[in-house]
């Protein structure tokens, strides 16, 4: 566990929150099943499959079918909970998400557990930090990457009353439950979590504790930075972006690649709307063995990285 | 065509003439969608032509004035490309107006290359790469059982396409689950794009391997309509296994010059070629 989670806050895996919520959807909607690659355990659906086994169906260990077969589902009127490891769900199918379930317009809800590098030490076959920009270059994709249980819990409820295809970007390194005062979740809106003047953070999942730690940091040495978790990377929350960018400043932090996604959708905004110095942070490419916690701080995704960033990009800024 | 309870009437000598005639329609118009857009697929088309009038003529049950409605039977077109047989045989159950086919591939027209079902009603899921509509179509059987439904899937692959990997997880996962209601349709025409397909990656013995994975197997002359109607029949099909209808059938089927030609998978005819053609199949009704 790194330095950012060590703390008297409890931690949560927000792998918890999503099954207890699939679970109470489930209880007043039969529409809702579950459909799984082998990944029982791993998405933690055992109890899903005794409450309700004729609704879990598990494909095998065949990525192509299960996206398939969910698209499938949903031409039946039912709202399929399609789970896997992050980086099998996204790469091996993703033709079958881009036409079956995108291009198809099919109600499908696509789970990536333990994405970005909770598989640490087993190597880039297993990280999945290239799923966002993926998904997000999707057209009518709806991508959520949330950071905590009650994100969580709010995403699941929103991505089964949303008519669509929607992916859930889940991950299964503890993170504390964040305070706000909002108690709204909507697809497509972020939320300020700090408020500054002086450059705008922009995360989400993992990274937004971080940043919010960052920002605490950066407030003791004078600098006002304003956090926002952008848990929405696609459809964007583009007002929010437009007025993180009148900050003058801006760092994206993701627990993924650095190219093409939170950072990326980010930058396209400001390049054409509101130029602005930014600093992308996120991983550089396929990645060495290595745990979580240590890969977050060797590549500077950890409050002490992001805080430098936004001293960094406030230099440029004057 | 079925009533409303899905049942078709009349002896079958009957009901394949009509079939028949209605497939020999979809082959001059399908045709002449092609001439006119310059582009398509004819061999593909012609050899699935009497499949497709089997289904939408007499075997689905669907009503066109609510293609959505919960209970329709289900028609996947796994082999995507072959959309000339699939508009001309949706348009001739009323599904769209007829005078539609001759918006076939223009800019903007819901008859795209490749069928979507955000543009036209009654295509169940976007195809055109293969190895896509089986899962979908198993997806929707497995549907079915957890409802006890009791509409029909039918899903139509090429032969060529059951070289995709998704083919088999989709076909062993069928077989594992018992779907009863699934009926799937080889077009087996024994050409792909650009060649035989046992000089390819040879699909034989073919009906062993489906048998392998749990389904019932039929085969049938994929031209005549009588035997397509009996391999159709919902009685004759075990309530636990999904049944796959291997089909032999001529790529090109109907016009002299194309059949068995893989050169026809996307080719157009020319002024006199298809003259011909449309005077060989006005011969066949005569």
């Amino acid at each position: 566990m790194g330095a950012d989670t060590k703390s008297n806050a409890a931690l949560f895996d927000c792998r918890d929150a999503y099954v207890r919520t699939v679970e109470e959807l489930a209880v007043t909607d039969d529409r809702i099943v579950a459909v799984v690659n082998d990944s029982v355990g791993s998405s933690k659906l055992g109890k899903f499959r005794e409450r309700f086994p004729n609704r879990l169906i598990n494909v095998g260990i065949a990525e192509q079918n299960m996206v398939g077969v969910g698209a499938g589902l949903a031409n039946g009127g039912k709202i399929p909970f399609v789970s896997g490891a992050s980086c099998f769900l996204t790469a091996r199918a993703m033709e079958q998400i881009k036409a079956d379930c995108a291009y198809s317009n099919a109600n499908v809800k696509l789970c990536g557990i333990s994405s970005g590098v909770a598989y640490g030490e087993l190597g880039a076959t297993h990280h999945s930090i290239e799923d966002i920009a993926w998904l997000r270059a999707i057209d009518g994709m709806t991508v959520i990457v949330p950071s905590d249980p009650w994100e969580t819990e709010q995403a699941i409820r929103a991505a089964a009353s949303h008519d669509g295809p929607v992916y859930i970007r889940l991950s299964r390194m503890p993170v504390p439950a964040l305070e706000r005062t909002s108690t709204r979740f909507e697809i497509g809106k972020g939320e300020v979590l700090h408020e500054g003047a002086d450059v705008a953070i922009i995360a989400n999942g993992t990274m937004v504790h971080r940043a919010l730690k960052a920002a605490a940091a950066l407030k003791d040495g004078g600098v006002g930075a304003r956090v926002i978790n952008m848990a929405t990377v696609s459809p964007i929350d583009k007002d929010l972006l437009a007025d993180a960018a009148a900050t003058g400043a801006i760092v994206t932090v993701e627990e993924g690649l650095k190219q093409g996604g939170l950072g990326g959708a980010v930058a396209e905004f400001c390049a054409e709307s509101a130029p602005v110095p930014m600093r992308i942070l996120g991983f550089p490419g396929f990645l060495p063995t290595g745990s979580a916690s240590w890969l977050l701080d060797e590549f500077g995704l950890n409050a002490a990285g992001i805080a430098s960033a936004a001293r960094e990009v406030l230099d440029k800024r004057a | 065509m079925p009533d409303s309870n899905g049942t078709s009437t009349g002896t079958i000598e009957d009901r394949a003439k009509h079939v028949r005639e209605r497939a020999n329609w979809m082959r001059r118009r399908l045709l002449k969608m092609i001439v006119d857009a310059g582009q398509g697929h004819p061999g593909g088309d012609l050899s699935a032509t009497d499949i497709l009038a089997t289904l939408y003529f007499d075997v689905l049950r669907l009503d066109p004035t609510n293609p959505l409605a919960p209970g329709r039977d289900r028609f996947v077109m796994s082999k995507g490309h072959c959309t000339g047989a699939l508009y001309t045989a949706m348009a001739g159950r009323g599904l769209f107006p007829e005078a539609e086919l001759a918006s076939y591939l223009k800019p903007r027209s819901r008859l795209n290359g490749h069928p979507n079902r955000t543009y036209l009603p009654g295509v169940e899921t976007n195809t055109g790469p293969l190895g896509h509509g089986f899962p979908v179509g198993v997806g929707i059987a497995v549907s079915g059982q957890i409802d006890n439904a009791d509409f029909r899937t039918f899903v139509l692959t090429g032969d060529g396409e059951l070289q995709e990997g998704s083919m088999w997880e989709a076909a062993m996962f069928a077989g594992h689950r018992g779907l009863g209601k699934l009926t799937v349709i080889v077009d087996r025409n024994r050409l792909q794009q650009g060649a035989n397909t046992e000089d390819t990656n040879g699909l034989e013995p073919l009906g062993d391997k489906w048998r392998a994975f749990g389904w019932e197997v039929v085969g049938v002359n994929g031209h005549d309509h009588a035997e397509l109607l009996r391999a159709f029949d919902a009685a004759a099909q075990p309530r636990d296994k999904p049944r796959v209808i291997i089909a032999d059938t001529c790529k090109g089927k109907g016009v002299s010059f194309m059949e068995n030609q893989a050169g026809w998978h996307h080719g157009v005819p020319n002024p006199e070629q298809y003259a011909q053609a449309l005077a060989e199949l006005e011969a066949e009704i005569a």
